[in-house]
């Protein structure tokens, strides 16, 4: 949804913040120019200075920093990256160095701007690559975010600050279900939604009524079609592969556009 | 007791549909369903809810305005831009680090424990079940999952059960790491597609950093029979064990509508490859050699 939204928009940016499993790349298969490592501090003990206080371990709130013996020992992987240990240290035996938690890169695809992180595997979080993808984000045109499944920390991450969120859901009781979840972040969040239903066919009432219930706009269906996973398949666009379906994109586009502008649910 | 462990680069690969119809075959297995922020399971399952309890993880920051300074410190430390310029706390940022509490000099922050989900046990047809949904917007969702699957294996040693089912979340980030850790194997579902291809080999490359032994299932196989032999490939010189594949059914969706495992809902197509598949995969945890590369 989020590329099809973008190529039918032309001039836009789009951010892949789905850092665990970045899939844009693969159908709009951008000129990379420009990489960066992504980086959380965490802490490093001075063995000298450092006098066994226990301080930073009672501060940090993530088991990260621990006494065991007669040394201080750092679980970077545990560590948030929050500077508290730091802080607490009366000795100024902690210093921070950087560890790299992924990657971002940058580029373009015709005439969109792209940008898409990396997390890189066995990394827990996900939140200081999203963070960093959107430190690209530079306003000067429609931005498009593509963000990851679910309603954890980070969905919340991508859609912050966000004018509008697009909720895409199947007409299944398991599509439904995930749609109740995420309009309920959206409300915790007071970012205004509106609904596309993929993989639609006759028996849509539920998420229908869903929606009218809930007071959201419904932006448009796309059709249950084999022949538009074919294309997925092939690392095809579907828009380019379904020429019906670039007019169905471009409605849902205008509407969604409407609907931010607008400021209605 | 051994558990399989059911995940997925990308959602709506299969995952669900697969584990449920697992279920059914095994005939009696406990079950846990880690995906925590889409946990639907349980619309195929019915447990009967028996117990139901509300976790708490992760914590917030709270800043007591009678005592607050406003000197500002906090908000200088704060890495996540959580404290308003009013001084007080916003609970989508806090990540509840307690930095904000180390500077304090009025001694006026405190960290709270947030309730950031509810987790629930109960009876299916087929064996105890345990689920969680994490509320709206919170953090903590890998500790949420470790609780899920602990809670399971407590419940199926009591009721004298030799088999965890798990269906994990999607991607490879904490709720992934909380769902492998310690799992006797893990099915990894994908699709022939670029993407699936892709998420597939992030999903393969966490399991080897995480020692647990793989096997890959590629579902509606038929979408691109090319890019399925690709991954069947890729997975041989990998030394990975790959399952007999899933063709692209539309009595999967029906069965989902009417809720049910697909292989109590129909004996098509993808009906009789799940069947395959969890014979391929039982025998696999019983310790025997895996037969391989899908005989179809």
């Amino acid at each position: 949804m989020a590329v099809g939204l973008a190529i039918v928009a032309g001039r836009a940016q789009l951010l892949d913040c789905d850092v665990e499993e970045p899939n844009a790349h693969l159908f709009l298969r951008p000129r990379l120019t420009e990489r960066s490592p992504v980086t959380i501090l965490v802490p490093e003990v001075d063995a000298e200075r450092c006098t066994l206080c226990r301080r930073c371990n009672e501060a940090c709130q993530f088991h990260a920093i621990a006494v065991m013996g007669n040394r201080t020992l750092v679980f970077p992987e545990l560590c948030h990256g929050c500077g508290g240990c730091a802080l607490a240290c009366p000795e100024d035996a902690i210093r921070e160095v950087p560890r790299e938690v992924g990657v971002v890169e940058s580029g373009h695809a015709g005439k969109i701007d792209f940008v898409h992180g990396r997390l890189n595997v066995g990394e827990p979080m996900a939140t200081p690559v999203i963070r960093a993808v959107k430190a690209h984000l530079h306003g000067k045109r429609l931005t498009i975010i593509d963000a990851a499944p679910g309603t954890a920390c980070p969905v919340v991450e991508a859609v912050k600050g966000s004018d509008f969120c697009l909720l895409v859901t199947e007409p299944t009781p398991f599509g439904l279900s995930d749609l109740g979840m995420a309009v309920e972040v959206m409300e915790k969040m007071a970012v205004p939604c509106g609904v596309v239903i993929n993989r639609s066919e006759d028996g849509d009432e539920a998420t229908e009524a869903f929606c009218a219930s809930k007071n959201l706009p419904l932006l448009g269906c796309i059709p249950f079609d084999r022949r538009i996973a074919e294309a997925y398949a092939r690392g095809q666009h579907p828009v380019y592969a379904l020429p019906e379906l670039g007019r169905q994109f471009e409605g849902i586009l205008e509407r969604t556009l409407d609907c931010a502008q607008g400021g209605q649910r | 007791m051994k558990e399989l462990v059911v995940i997925s680069g990308k959602g709506g690969t299969g995952k669900t549909t697969i584990l449920a119809s697992f279920a059914a075959l095994a005939g009696r297995t406990a079950l846990a369903d880690c995906d925590v922020d889409a946990p639907d399971l349980c619309l195929l399952l019915h447990p009967e809810i028996n117990h139901q309890e509300e976790f708490r993880g992760g914590q917030l920051a709270v800043i007591d305005q009678e005592r607050c300074l406003r000197c500002g410190r906090c908000r200088e430390v704060c890495r996540f831009e959580a404290i308003t310029p009013g001084f007080s706390v916003e609970p989508l940022d806090c990540e509840g680090c307690g930095a904000c509490r180390v500077v304090c000099p009025a001694e006026a922050t405190e960290l709270r424990e947030r309730v950031a989900g509810d987790w629930f046990r109960g009876q299916t047809k087929y064996g105890p079940m345990v689920y969680a949904r994490l509320r709206p917007a919170e953090e903590n969702s890998g500790k949420l999952v470790a609780l899920v699957r602990k809670q399971a294996r407590v419940q199926a040693e009591r009721d004298g059960i030799e088999l965890l089912l798990t269906d994990g979340p999607p991607g490879i980030g904490c709720p992934v790491i909380a769902t492998l850790g310690n799992a006797d194997l893990a099915l990894i579902v994908t699709e022939p597609t670029p993407s699936g291809m892709h998420d597939l080999e992030r999903a393969l490359a966490l399991c080897s950093h995480f020692r647990v032994p793989a096997a890959v299932c590629v579902n509606k196989f038929d979408l691109n029979p090319g890019l399925e032999a690709k991954i069947h490939e890729f997975c041989a010189e990998s030394q990975i064990a790959v399952t007999q594949s899933v063709p692209f059914d539309e009595s999967v969706t029906k069965a989902i509508q009417q809720g049910v495992p697909l292989v109590e809902y129909d004996r098509g197509t993808a009906s009789r490859a799940v069947a395959a598949v969890w014979r391929e995969v039982i025998n696999q945890l019983a310790g025997d050699k895996w037969i391989g590369a899908g005989v179809r």
